[in-house]
């Protein structure tokens, strides 16, 4: 028995320990909202927060989070996708299929929570996560139009 | 066995009842599961169709119906905004839905078409999709009009609001529609002059969007529904291998796993309650496979077989004017250079996947497809059942690309898969690995060309020899034209609409030797025109170099006769200032061609440090199209579509080693990201008169601009794909 905090609600869960968080996200809780799209690493569609931090989250055994740690999924990122990231992915339209958005949207949100102001730089070089529709230049904006919401949204 | 927590019934929410007409949402096609087909008509006569493209509702929603796939391209609001544009509805009431292929068929193909590739969704069905919208909207007026007792032709309509101007008074959509739906539909109708527009032609947001940003799209890979079980499945790594023997005993005891099974010849799957546990099981089931005929094959082995069709003395001709052999023979310099172009995995970025019930009398799948009608015929013939025994309820793509259209052979995997469990649904997955190995990759090709020039540096000749792979010949035979593949061919034909050569050369000579080896190809986005812009483009700018011109008064000079492709050139050289000296460090290069019905061009900008590193800063690209149905997405396509193309040119290639593709995984088979990512500055001429593709076309030239802007950086020419192959430091 696994215990895990999942957007504020406290989940067990019967699974093998080695099973990546990202399956027992999918699959055991039912959210799939968090996408599979190469269980390495390496495309970062499964991206979510642990303690607010952007982790991917097919290459993590669920055994290795603690039931203290606050995992947040896309599902639970906000109330009525009210997140300035997914206020201005909607205003920019930023996704084609939509697929890697997800993942996109959870590295662009843990990016602002530790630099609310990224430069053109330091998005390119922080959001590696693989979109083949070929959306880049539109996440750059999002985070752009995000980043500037946020702070005003701040005071 | 461990059993698992109940699954979170939060997707349940997004079933809704109906076949057709109570789509709730977006209508993405959601369908509760096995719904009788007594029960889904009825849902679908209880709220009134005014023709097969249009339902009203009563609290006036607007549901348009599309028959051709959503995969990102945007077609879905496109075709939307056609339909709403003729109706003279109130956008912000338009829904959409799928009607199933099955459901096509049962009503005599009324939707047409359901496949979407070759950039056709729009500029194949923009006219029967407008006409449909239009003659709902004279049935509306009509209905109205009656009811009032005046002339229809009183009447006028505007948002979906219909007015008396003579009385004042004013009726909605809503309101008339099931009068509306039992009016004989007009025979001809009249559509509105594209300037007219106010829905068509303007960037409206997609429809698509909000699902897409709060998690809640489902995809294929996503779906669930009572009693399904996942599958996990492997295919013998060497195509034209087959299962020799495998070990079901070995993981039948693992958890979750409730079947082993062999697929096909040359294919095993393990069934259990969830893909993580099947995947797990399959990993650990000893399979020995009999590869095959193909099992030493390796790369340097096709590459042989190619060079050898450049030699050939038979081949296909695709494009002949004037004696090309005279000319070389005569000419006052001859310029001679090979180039070569690599197997592509589409890598979508969901991979394949598919969900099929199957039952002795009823066979239904779920799935990602580009072409609904392609994909029952396929579920139909695996199923060992008529076609009117199975439906296909399609799923919004994460990607197609080319991939989830011509071949439906995951969904052919999943239906036999589901026939070993009759009664249970499947949902089979592909892992990313399985997806890399197992593509239908874009062609292998090589093309030597050798051109005549004169004294005075004219081009006076030009022979260009493809040898290698044909899609048609692996995928639809019967698509060829006297045993020659035409599509080899895109953008370097004498003529016609959809990709014709953009020079006047006088003696000229295109010509294909084909030469098909064991790995399968497909339609890759942008297909053949990809590799043909590299071979002509790159090769112009050989010539232009060799005649001591400037590239671009080189090719002005031989396009004349095509004012189209000259225009988008001209466009992109303008707004870069083509012959002003850029930026220090910063070099030009720049490309033209014709694919899909529109005319593109592009110049690119890059910079080449010292120890060889590529940095390409900046795109502008310009395409004309015809009509332009939104300027936003078409924006959204050209950026998207250099993503693809540099990818390509840049990084990817599929190798063969021991039969078997190499490469396994975005580590091994590298893909564009942010930090590669140029500023697109994209430049839309919609010269009216046509309709031409944007989801394609735009990718072909990319490549050749940034090698003709690589050589003008380093003086290197790289002629064979990817660019990451080739040492880009100065000698
Ligand atoms: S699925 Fe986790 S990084 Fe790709
Ligand atoms: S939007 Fe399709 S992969 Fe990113």
């Amino acid at each position: 028995m696994v215990r895990l905090n999942v957007n504020g609600s406290v989940r067990e869960v019967e699974v093998e320990p080695d099973t990546p968080l990202l399956w027992v996200i999918r699959e055991q809780i039912g959210l799939t909202g968090t996408k599979y799209g190469c269980g390495i690493a390496q495309c970062g569609s499964c991206t979510v927060h642990i303690d607010g931090a952007a982790v991917r989250s097919c290459s993590m055994p669920v055994s290795s989070v603690t039931a203290e740690q606050k995992i947040v999924t896309i599902e639970g990122l906000s109330a009525g996708a009210s997140h300035p990231v997914q206020k201005a992915w909607a205003q920019l339209d930023v996704p084609q299929c939509g697929f890697c958005q997800p993942g996109m949207i959870m590295a662009s949100a843990a990016l602002l929570a530790q630099n609310p102001r990224p430069s053109e730089a330091e998005i390119r070089a922080e959001i590696t996560n693989i979109c083949r529709c070929g959306t880049y230049n539109r996440v750059l904006a999002g985070i752009q139009l995000a980043a500037e919401g946020g702070e005003s949204g701040r005071g | 066995m461990t059993t698992t927590t109940p699954r979170s019934s939060a997707p349940s929410r997004r079933f809704v009842l109906g076949g057709l007409a109570a789509a709730g949402g977006l209508g993405l096609g959601f369908h509760v599961p096995f719904l009788p087909p007594a029960a889904a008509q009825g849902a679908a006569t209880s709220t009134p169709e005014i023709n097969a493209w249009v339902v009203i509702k009563p609290d006036e929603t607007v549901v348009i119906r599309i028959a051709r796939s959503e995969m990102g391209q945007g077609t879905l609001t496109g075709l939307a905004q056609l339909v709403a544009e003729e109706l003279s509805c109130d956008w912000s009431k338009v829904t959409t839905e799928y009607p199933t292929p099955g459901q096509n068929v049962a009503r005599g193909r009324i939707w047409g078409d359901y496949s979407t590739g070759g950039s056709r969704g729009i500029r194949e069905s923009h006219e029967y999709v407008r006409k449909g919208g239009a003659a709902a909207r004279i049935m509306l007026v009509e209905a109205a009009a009656k009811g009032w007792g005046v002339p229809a032709g009183e009447c006028r309509v505007e948002k979906g609001v219909i007015t008396h101007s003579a009385s004042g008074r004013t009726t909605t959509y809503g309101a008339v529609a099931g009068d509306a739906a039992k009016l004989t539909p007009p025979k001809d109708v009249v559509l509105k002059d594209p300037k007219d527009w106010t829905i068509a032609g303007k960037p409206v947001a997609r429809l698509d969007t909000l699902p897409k940003v709060d998690g809640s799209q489902i995809y294929g890979i996503d779906l669930t529904m009572p009693g399904l079980l996942n599958a996990a499945i492997k295919d013998c790594p060497v195509t034209g291998g087959s299962v020799k023997s495998f070990d079901a005993k070995a993981v039948e005891g693992m958890p979750g796993v409730r079947k082993v099974v062999q697929v096909g010849d040359s294919a095993v799957a393990v069934v259990a309650d969830t893909f993580w546990r099947a995947k797990t099981a399959l990993d650990a089931l000893p399979i020995t496979w009999d590869e095959g005929p193909n099992a030493r094959v390796s790369s340097a082995d096709i590459a042989a077989m190619l060079a050898e069709g450049l030699d050939a003395k038979e081949a296909y001709v695709g494009n002949k004017g004037g004696d090309v052999a005279v000319a070389l023979s005569s000419a006052a310099k001859v310029v001679e250079a090979t180039y070569g172009f690599p197997f592509q995995n589409h890598a979508t970025m969901e991979p394949m996947n598919a969900t099929v019930r199957w039952t002795p009398e009823r066979c239904e799948a779920w799935a990602p497809t580009q072409n609904g009608e392609g994909a029952l015929a396929a579920v139909a013939e695996a199923s060992g059942l008529s076609a009117s025994k199975c439906d296909v309820h399609k799923q919004l793509l994460g990607g197609g690309f080319g991939r989830r259209g011509a071949t439906h052979d995951w969904l052919r995997q999943a239906v036999m898969i589901a026939r070993e469990m009759p009664g249970t649904p499947i949902k089979m997955i592909w892992t990313r690995e399985e997806d890399m190995i197992h593509g239908r990759y874009h062609p292998v090709t090589q093309c030597r060309m050798r051109a005549a020039l004169d004294e005075k540096g004219e081009l006076t000749g030009l022979h260009m020899r493809i040898s290698g792979q044909s899609i048609l010949a692996s995928v639809a035979p019967n698509r060829m034209v006297d045993g020659k593949d035409p599509v080899v061919f895109q953008g370097l034909n004498p003529s016609g609409p959809e990709a014709a050569i953009g020079y006047t050369i006088p003696n000229l000579l295109v010509d294909h030797a084909m030469r098909n080896p064991h790995i399968l190809p497909g339609f890759w986005r942008g297909v053949n025109m990809n590799p043909n812009a590299i071979y002509l483009e790159c090769f112009m700018d050989e010539l232009a170099h060799a005649a001591g011109q400037d590239p671009l008064a080189f090719r002005l000079k031989l396009m004349g006769n095509h004012p189209k492709h000259r225009a988008v050139l001209q466009a992109v050289a303008d707004k870069v200032g083509w012959g002003t000296k850029p930026a220090d460090g910063i070099h030009r290069g720049l490309a033209q061609m014709m694919g899909f019905g529109s005319y593109v061009a592009a110049v690119a900008e890059v910079s080449v440090d010292g120890e060889g590193a590529l940095k390409v800063h900046r795109i502008v690209a310009a395409t004309d199209c015809g009509h332009a149905l939104n300027p936003q997405q078409i924006d959204a396509q050209i950026a998207g579509s250099f993503v693809y193309g540099l990818s390509a040119a840049l990084y990817g290639e599929c190798t063969v080693k021991d039969g078997r593709i190499e490469q396994t995984n975005f580590d091994s088979y590298p893909v564009m990201r942010m930090d590669a990512m140029p500023k697109v500055e994209s430049i839309v001429i919609p010269s009216g008169g046509f309709w031409g593709g944007v989801g394609e076309p735009t990718i072909a030239v990319a490549a050749p601009a940034v090698l003709n802007a690589i050589f003008s950086a380093t003086g290197k020419r790289v002629r064979q794909i990817p660019v990451k192959n080739t040492d880009l430091r100065r000698a």
